[in-house]
């Protein structure tokens, strides 16, 4: 694995075109959102490893949020490539992608706030092991959906709240909700966007924990604002500022980047320590 | 080419003026709903008011100055009505249940009036002075619906000059584009929605009155002026003043040329041209500027 | 059963408060009493109505007899038109195309073909289900308010094709329909009693078929639609197969509904799938209860009983009562008349509490 911290300044990354192949499991080829004049998304080419913890942060307007909606389907890029596990995802719609196992979440927790905690998590499993448009009930093999709906729901700790309506639920279980929600939809790779924002500290810490329990072979990519999680969660961290990829590598490395201290603090040389606080 | 005109030309004179008409009654329809979300079932019913006050106003001729009293009077009554309507609205939230009490309010207004007039067809004369014929294209033409077009015109330019030029209209706006906007910087959109619910059921109060004379006035008048107005506010765009003229000229063209050329196809003309519309251009021809919703 | 429903599904579109949910979680867990009251009461009141409703042609005269198949009928059209706007929360004026499609292929087989009502009931939904699939292939490519023009658009185009088409008797509407026979070659249904249980027959199951739709993955993936299209996206669920099965299924309700009505009145006309029938339709679900299925019935049955019925005793009047009823009903029973019930229960609970 590469360690070595790579700065765009001026020139390019050679891009491979053996994309996919082997350790990483998400690549982007030189990927670029242009709203008219403006690229808010500018050649950013970027590998995440295969049960990697990838965070991608950047100070606000970097582009973070464009980026992720690119790779999510939400917005088509461009210019560029997605390569998802080995094949080129860049055609795909959001649902397309969600099949083939890249599954995002929402900034703001959304959920089917009318339904129970259980349907929730139910109808996820339909999509991804039943068949969601039968018109029917069938006992034997709704109870084996509600049996995989319970584990997704126990495996985020709402167990105790599954008859629960969503609306009802705090914000911080709504968030457990929604990593349960995208568990059953047996993804490779889930992409988180800010998804610590509006929670509390407890929330947070609780939030962490969920993450951090999730399978080894499941990958993740935070987009994320609260650097103590993004320290706490990541092992390796990708940053952007307008629209470029500015550093990419370990914890270590990021934090001791030059330009990420000029992207974050708008000045070559801070006194203070930018991560001080992280343990 | 120009036979054809000549033979429909009057035909398209009076797709003018229906269109006039149907501008007056749907822009109100069109601003409510863009300002206060609200679906306003009752607005028919409200034009239908307009008609009959002429009935009471105007029995059996009228002189300028009594139809001029007529128009005010119906002004008047409309503005009221739209104000208890807003206030009635405001507090429920949800448009299917906004649009079971505003029909509720309807049906209550549609029976009463048929209590007070009867179930017969009204006739309201046309003012002293626009009674008379005009010969156009060697043909003799009711002065009194060009007379339509003229006032119809003069208000279409009032409203977009008021809501282009002034500071109430750029409130209004404003509200259409984002509410909580307009909200958060302090404005009392209460008040401004009122007045739009109020001025949007007044113009439709006026619109019943003035197609009056040609209409005239029954039950079951407010249902047809309903759906045609829905029609004329979706296919324009919903919450654009702009949108609801071309709805309505687009619908005035439909009901009279298009009947006259088409007659085999004329009842499915109207809904199948709406249907056409919405699902090429779900959100009308010249939607308003930010998310109507 | 249709508790569960309820709770299962309180309220389309309105916001849900804790509230309820709170009052309603320590419930559960008191055991076999809450278990008592929640489970096996709604079924013993399940009962209790089917049996009233089946007894109905032993005590009343064939006049109400025949609001009651009526009734039934109108009911049936409202609970397809809650399984879209409640259900799906894509508010439709459209059903009543369906409603009368179902009537006018139930009526022309009943006179040129067969008096058979079963072959009639198969005709009618299959038919309403063919055209509910067509027009909603391009219906349900819009949302909303939009939606709902565009059903009104299918509504008044076929109100207008019946209106016109001389085999179904235009504007004159569809008479001299045969009365249905159960078995070829069996005695016809004349009796007011006999058409009643007939047209209960077929409302039970098509509400049977409502509620196993409710219950089913595709029942569960239509309230997704509801609240939250982009929320299913994200799971990998392309929401357009979903709500054009809904509307279809919804169609082929409609229709059964159609056939029901004609083997009630023998007798259709445009007028019957008019624009009022289509707003009432709609009204009848938010009166209701829009999202469960008794709400909406019960609201459906009120409307006829007011329009139809009340009105008879206070010189057609219906209109008016109408009218007083949904104003009043807007600000007396906020979640309509299934959350009335449900509000009451949840206050006890805190009572008990």
């Amino acid at each position: 694995m590469e360690t070595q911290v790579r700065h765009r300044k001026g020139h390019r990354m050679t891009s491979t075109s053996a994309a996919g192949a082997g350790d990483d499991i998400l690549v982007l080829e030189e990927l670029t959102l242009r709203y008219g004049a403006l690229a808010a998304v500018d050649h950013v080419s970027l590998r995440v490893r295969r049960g990697g913890r990838h965070a991608l942060i950047g100070p606000n307007g970097a582009g973070k949020s464009s980026l992720f909606s690119v790779v999510a389907g939400t917005q088509r890029a461009t210019e560029g490539t997605v390569f998802f596990d080995g094949q080129d995802v860049s055609g795909l719609t959001e649902v397309g992608r969600a099949r083939v196992g890249l599954v995002r979440t929402f900034q703001h927790s959304s959920l089917f706030l009318g339904m129970s905690v259980l349907d929730n998590a139910r109808l996820a499993v339909e999509r991804a092991e039943g068949s969601p448009k039968r018109p029917w009930p069938n006992p034997r093999r709704d109870r084996r959906i509600t049996e995989a709906a319970l584990r997704h729901i126990g495996s985020v700790g709402l167990t105790d709240r599954k008859e629960a309506l969503c609306g009802a639920l705090s914000h911080g279980e709504r968030r457990q909700l929604e990593v349960g929600l995208v568990l059953a939809c047996n993804p490779s790779l889930v992409l988180f966007d800010e998804p610590t924002a509006g929670m509390s500290a407890a929330e947070t810490e609780r939030f962490s924990e969920v993450v951090e329990s999730l399978p080894a072979e499941i990958t993740t990519v935070v987009v994320e604002h609260d650097l103590d999680v993004v320290f706490r969660l990541a092992d390796r961290i990708s940053v952007l500022s307008a629209g470029r990829l500015i550093a990419d590598g370990t914890p270590e490395e990021v934090r001791a980047d030059e330009a990420v201290r000029e992207a974050y603090l708008g000045k070559p040389r801070s006194e203070e320590p930018l991560f001080g606080t992280v343990a | 080419m120009l036979s054809w005109l000549d033979a429909n030309a009057l035909t398209m004179i009076n797709g003018v003026a229906l269109a006039a008409v149907l501008f007056l009654i749907a822009v109100g329809l069109s601003l409510i709903f863009g300002t206060m979300n609200v679906l306003n079932l009752a607005h028919g019913a409200v034009s239908l008011t307009g008609a009959y006050i002429g009935v009471a106003l105007l029995d059996g001729s009228a002189t300028m100055p009594n139809f001029i009293v007529a128009v005010l009077a119906a002004a008047a009554v409309g503005l009221v009505i739209g104000g208890v309507l807003a206030v009635m609205t405001s507090s429920v939230k949800d448009h299917l249940r906004q649009a079971l009490l505003t029909l509720g309010v309807a049906l209550i207004a549609g029976d009463v009036l048929r209590e007070i007039f009867g179930a017969d067809v009204e006739s309201v004369p046309a003012p002293a002075g626009l009674d008379g014929a005009v010969s156009i294209l060697g043909r003799q033409y009711p002065l009194y619906r060009l007379s339509i077009i003229a006032v119809s015109a003069v208000i279409a330019i009032l409203l977009y000059l008021v809501l282009e030029r002034t500071r109430v209209g750029a409130m209004v706006r404003a509200t259409v584009a984002d509410r909580a906007m307009v909200e958060a910087i302090g404005i009392r959109t209460n008040l401004v929605l009122g007045g739009v619910f109020g001025v949007g059921a007044a113009l439709a109060s006026i619109g019943g009155l003035l197609a009056a004379p040609i209409l005239g006035a029954q039950p079951g008048l407010d249902d047809t002026v309903l759906l045609l107005g829905l029609v004329v506010v979706v296919v324009g765009g919903l919450g654009s003043l702009k949108g609801a003229l071309v709805g309505a000229l687009l619908v005035g063209q439909l009901q009279t040329l298009g009947v006259a050329m088409l007659s085999e196809y004329a009842s499915f003309l109207l809904f199948g041209a709406m249907a056409l519309v919405l699902l090429t251009r779900p959100r009308g021809l010249l939607p308003a500027k930010t998310g109507a919703h | 059963m249709e508790a569960r429903t309820v709770r299962d599904d309180p309220d389309a579109g309105a916001d849900v408060d804790g509230e309820d949910t709170k009052t309603r979680d320590p419930d559960r867990d008191r055991g076999w009493s809450s278990r008592s009251r929640h489970v096996v009461l709604p079924r013993v009141a399940l009962g209790v109505v089917l049996l009233v409703l089946a007894s109905l042609p032993l005590f009343l005269a064939p006049y109400p007899i025949g609001l009651a198949g009526r009734m039934l009928a109108f009911a049936l059209l409202v609970i397809s038109v809650d399984l879209l706007t409640g259900v799906t929360g894509m508010p439709t004026l459209g059903q009543v195309a369906y409603f009368g499609t179902g009537a006018y292929t139930a009526g022309l087989v009943g006179i040129h073909i067969t008096d058979n009502g079963f072959v009639q009931v198969a005709a009618g939904v299959g038919a309403a289900a063919v055209l509910a699939l067509f027009t909603g292939a391009i219906a349900v490519r819009t949302s909303g308010i939009v939606f709902l023009m565009v059903t009104l658009a299918i509504g008044e185009l076929v109100h207008q094709v019946a209106d016109s088409l001389s085999v179904v008797g235009a504007s004159n509407g569809l008479a001299g329909i045969p009365a249905v026979t159960l078995v070829p070659g069996g005695e016809p249904l004349l009796l007011a009693g006999y058409v009643y249980w007939w047209v209960l027959g077929v409302f039970l199951v098509g509400l049977l078929v409502a509620y196993l739709v409710l219950k089913s993955p595709l029942g569960r993936s239509m309230r997704g639609v509801r609240d939250g299209e982009q929320r299913l996206h994200a799971i990998g669920q392309h929401t357009y197969p979903v709500k054009l099965a809904a509307y279809v299924v919804a169609g082929g309700i409609a229709g059964a509904a159609g056939t029901a009505w004609v083997a009630q009145t023998r007798f259709f006309s445009p007028g019957d799938l008019g624009f009022d029938v289509a707003a009432f339709a709609l009204l009848s679900v938010v009166l209701g209860g829009a999202g469960t299925l008794w709400g909406p019935a019960i609201g459906a049955a009120v409307v006829v009983l007011v329009r139809d019925w009340l009105s008879a005793y206070v010189d057609g009047k219906g209109a008016l009562m109408l009218g007083v009823l949904f104003v009043v009903a807007v600000y007396t029973l906020p979640r309509g008349i299934a959350g009335a019930r449900w509000r009451r229960r949840s206050a006890t609970g805190r009572d008990t509490a």
